[in-house]
């Protein structure tokens, strides 16, 4: 039947779209899966050694530590975070967390842009005096 | 209660219990992130390959295209060109604003009888809206989820994303604090319209009535797949590097496993197997069964064109004549009317000599 010219068309292009993925990261971008990025630290943030919480807490949450700091100083003027061992740290991006990790396009970036996260951070602490190449 | 819903509710409750202790306490990663995402893909492809492949020898012996317009006749009458196609170009646009806009859906109507026997039809528009809003949310959340599985992101999807995550939501309390990473809109839509859609299976009785396991149990599932998704998001937040690299291995042919992914990945992606392997044995099959919808997809010229059935064949037939000509000189002896006298006998002739044998 001349129906199932059309059928078997339309089915090839399901095909072809249900495929793309792999076809997009076999032929187009060969070689492209590497694997996630590695997290480069600085001197200073190794010397540190623990971040203002664990590490495995900040690899996942550390989108809202950030949020929740913006909120305390913006909303309510508090500029002292506390962590859980009782060591003070002031709610800066600039000047703490930048402080350690000066290393935004190799700390920050290639996560984000391995995960195609556009952080609106950078909107306002774009010009940061602390960053080092 | 009902059982049909409870035994699907339980069902996706084990299938969450299977996959979350599989990896938590089993550590069986590879075979829940690895394994059955691979045996559910190929499963995905053959069965649905195989059910458009068995649809595909289907007969189709007739015109029995729906109308909703005035068909095409003669010149002065209006036809409608979408509603009532005669020609392909009217069947393609009828057909895309079907699958992507749901029209006959839109057409539902509810049948009610006022004021004792007067009967009205009223628009029934919230399944459309329904509907559509899970549909459409869905397959954002779908493209969406090409980040995953590319490297870079391609320019289209990242437009996606930021589109979808245009309203800045921000809500930080003591408990639950949700703001960064931006609130998607899809994902929240998917969550809201999927419960609409199992509630009104709940509460309107004759929906209810009609509404099997096979219903219940992709709804609960396609739940359980939104939720987890935005609970990873927005609460119990994942290492989502991490997850890209499973997925990402997944989709170049180099599986990994890394370290550090939270069981409710597991989950999700456990949960997203289940429904692609049991999507071609489903009614989730009306993704590619509306495609060959015969009421949609064929051009409304049954007066135009002459539509022979296709395996009409010569039948024998044995006529009448044919009937008598061979019972002929037999109809007469058992005394039958016969259409026409044989040729050779006279009857003149014949009385007299059958009258003289009688003597």
């Amino acid at each position: 039947m001349k129906d199932k010219k059309i059928i078997i068309a339309g089915l090839l292009i399901f095909l072809i779209i249900l495929f793309s993925p792999f076809l997009y990261n076999i032929f187009v971008n060969a070689g492209s899966a590497q694997p996630a990025p590695e997290l480069v630290l600085t001197e200073k943030a190794k010397a540190a050694k623990e971040c203002v919480r664990s590490t495995d807490y900040m690899t996942a949450e550390h989108m809202r530590v950030l949020d929740l700091w913006r909120h305390s100083v913006v909303r309510n003027a508090e500029r002292i975070y506390v962590n859980s061992k009782g060591k003070e740290f002031t709610m800066s991006l600039s000047n703490t967390c930048l402080d350690c990790h000066s290393n935004k396009a190799e700390f920050c970036d290639r996560c984000h842009n391995y995960a195609s996260v556009r952080p609106y951070c950078w909107d306002c602490h774009i010009d940061n005096p602390k960053e080092k190449e | 209660m009902n059982a049909k819903y409870i035994v699907s509710l339980l069902a996706v409750v084990v299938l969450f219990l299977l996959a979350y202790v599989g990896v938590e306490a089993a550590g069986l990663q590879v075979v829940f992130g690895i394994i059955i995402p691979y045996l559910a893909f190929v499963t995905f492809i053959t069965g649905f390959i195989y059910r458009i492949m068995d649809w595909s020898r289907s007969a189709v012996p007739f015109r029995i295209t729906t109308t909703a317009g005035q068909q095409k006749s003669l010149p002065w009458i209006t036809d409608d060109k979408v509603d009532c196609p005669s020609t392909s170009g009217g069947v393609v646009l009828r057909m895309i604003l079907e699958i992507a806009f749901f029209r006959s859906l839109f057409r539902n109507t509810r049948m009610k009888i006022k004021e004792g026997t007067k009967l009205s039809y009223q628009l029934e528009i919230f399944l459309w809206l329904g509907a559509l809003a899970f549909h459409w949310a869905f397959f954002t959340v779908l493209f969406r989820h090409l980040r995953f599985f590319t490297n870079p992101v391609p320019v289209v999807v990242q437009l996606v994303e930021n589109v979808d995550s245009f309203f800045r939501v921000e809500f930080l309390t003591d408990i639950i604090q949700i703001g960064v990473p931006g609130v998607y809109l899809s994902g929240l839509v998917l969550l809201l319209a999927v419960t609409y859609l199992f509630l009104r299976r709940i509460f309107v009785s004759n929906v209810k009535y009609i509404s099997l396991a096979s219903d219940y149990f992709p709804l609960f599932l396609i739940f359980g797949i939104a939720f987890t998704g935005v609970l990873m998001r927005y609460y119990a937040k994942i290492d989502v590097t991490a997850a890209k690299e499973l997925t990402m291995g997944l989709v170049s042919f180099r599986p990994t496993i890394p370290e550090g992914v939270s069981p409710i990945f597991y989950v999700h992606v456990f949960f997203v197997s289940i429904l692609l392997a049991y999507f071609p044995f489903s009614k989730l099959m009306h993704l590619g069964g509306i495609f060959l919808s015969p009421t949609r997809n064929m051009t409304t010229d049954t007066r135009a064109r002459r539509h022979v059935n296709p395996w009409n064949y010569p039948v024998k037939v044995h006529t009448y004549d044919e009937y008598e000509d061979e019972f002929r000189e037999k109809m007469i002896e058992a005394g039958l009317p016969v259409d026409r006298q044989p040729v050779d006998t006279q009857p003149a002739e014949a009385t007299p000599e059958e009258s003289e044998e009688k003597e």
